[in-house]
């Protein structure tokens, strides 16, 4: 105990906690993925016809960002024990934080989609396109570049948010933290251990989506 | 049991840790507005010293998880001697992230306002301090109002977490009642809809009217 940094300590619980920066990354990435995917949907499902669907869908989205993610995590892991459905941990936690993130990640892609020209509606229209190809070949492929920035600041978003899932037993880095900061009563170098890596991922990594999205701003010949 | 018998029940526990939840965000609000406001004029300060502390603090806060800043604030703070109450740790930590990101908005919406109403303050010989508080800020204010709307709702959210230092927020109290209850969909079901009453009927209403209020008195209604 004590405000003294403890070299010896830290060079102890440095590799405990750079595996679980893995699973750190692991449910980052998963989770990311589900809201990409799920984002799409929620995205394209406010685009149909149906007006009923387009107004569900919408209060679905509002809801889910209007709450906080943690709640939703318990949420998810303790609903469905009530009605027979056990979930491990994981699959809750990816299933919460996705669900959260494809929320954020559909209203990026709805202003993606509503940025592409009119004319290019209509172009596919009288190319006599089908609706899948307009939306595949044509709108979508589109619709991804002004997303991006959006998209990747919510990829920094969801790694940053993972040290939640601590909260429902996920191993990742806040979890291991903890349970070294409990069994050891030292904070000072787990916590601050935590929070370093935590910079020295999540700085390079915002670095990188700016060049990147710079790069298929380029490649697509958009300024 | 039926739900009107649990809220019958353990309303009255939502009630209080609504009010705490509710103290939380005031409180973390009223921080992060002058954490946002200082480091905002600070970034844009001409000299380095001062805009690098800015950009550092920027960066921590926004580069790591909350979570983790409340983690470091409420366990390792009192290593070196400064020991916060949990009801004081929880506003302090969600207030000084949220003033991070805020900090951006701040400069954003100062840069924002066009170069003509600065050249013009000038003109007029007025100090600097007089020109950044009667004409720059008042306009940065409305320009950056909208998204003022939207880092409010986070910063709402983010108060939740302030349970897991067993502060009594409307999420603690809801943690506790499915601990002892296990009625989850009703407990946790019933915090969601709290939430989202406090974002979609209080705060993003008044956000609405504040910035409907600060255009008509800047004559751009």
């Amino acid at each position: 105990m004590g405000f003294n940094w403890n070299w010896a300590f830290t060079w102890e619980i440095l590799p405990k906690l750079l595996h679980a920066t893995l699973n750190t990354l692991m449910a980052a990435g998963f989770g990311y993925a589900i809201a990409l995917v799920l984002g799409m949907v929620f995205a394209l499902a406010q685009r149909t016809p149906y007006w009923a669907l387009t107004k569900v869908v919408r209060e679905v989205v509002e809801f889910i960002r209007s709450t906080p993610l943690i709640l939703q995590i318990f949420f998810v892991y303790y609903v469905g024990p009530q009605f027979g459905l056990k979930l491990g941990p994981w699959t809750a936690g990816m299933i919460a934080i996705g669900l959260h993130y494809s929320a954020y990640l559909s209203e990026v892609y709805r202003g993606g989609l509503e940025s592409v020209a009119k004319g290019q509606w209509e172009a596919c229209t009288a190319l006599n396109l089908s609706t899948r190809d307009t939306y595949l070949r044509i709108v979508i492929p589109q619709a991804i570049p002004p997303a991006l920035a959006g998209m990747g600041n919510y990829l920094v978003g969801i790694f940053k948010d993972t040290p939640m899932l601590s909260v429902i037993g996920v191993a990742e880095l806040m979890h291991t933290a903890n349970a070294i900061g409990s069994s050891s009563y030292r904070y000072l170098e787990p916590y601050t251990l935590v929070g370093i890596i935590f910079l020295a991922i999540s700085l390079p990594t915002a670095a990188l989506i700016r060049v990147f999205e710079g790069y298929v701003r380029r490649k697509l010949g958009l300024k | 049991m039926s739900y009107t018998d649990f809220l019958r029940q353990y309303g009255d526990r939502f009630w209080d840790g609504t009010l705490i939840t509710a103290q939380q965000f005031l409180l973390a609000s009223l921080l992060a507005i002058a954490i946002a406001l200082l480091a905002g004029l600070m970034k844009l300060s001409r000299n380095r010293l001062i805009r690098g502390i800015a950009v550092v603090y920027i960066e921590i806060f926004r580069g790591t998880s909350l979570l983790v800043q409340l983690y470091w604030i409420f366990f390792v703070l009192p290593l070196f001697g400064l020991t916060l109450a949990k009801f004081t740790a929880g506003f302090v930590a969600v207030g000084m992230n949220l003033g991070a990101y805020g900090a951006e908005l701040v400069r954003g919406g100062i840069q924002s306002v066009p170069k003509g109403q600065w050249e013009a303050a000038y003109a007029l010989s007025m100090s600097p301090a007089r020109r950044m508080w009667r004409i720059i800020l008042p306009q940065a204010f409305v320009n950056m109002l909208p998204p003022w709307g939207n880092l409010l709702i986070e910063l709402l959210k983010n108060t939740a977490l302030v349970a897991l230092i067993s502060v009594s927020d409307l999420m603690f109290e809801a943690k506790q009642i499915n601990g002892t209850t296990f009625l989850s969909a009703q407990t946790f079901g019933t915090a969601l809809i709290i939430y989202y009453v406090l974002a979609r009927f209080i705060v993003t209403p008044f956000m609405r009217w504040l910035e409907r209020v600060m255009r008509r008195k800047l004559g751009r209604a």
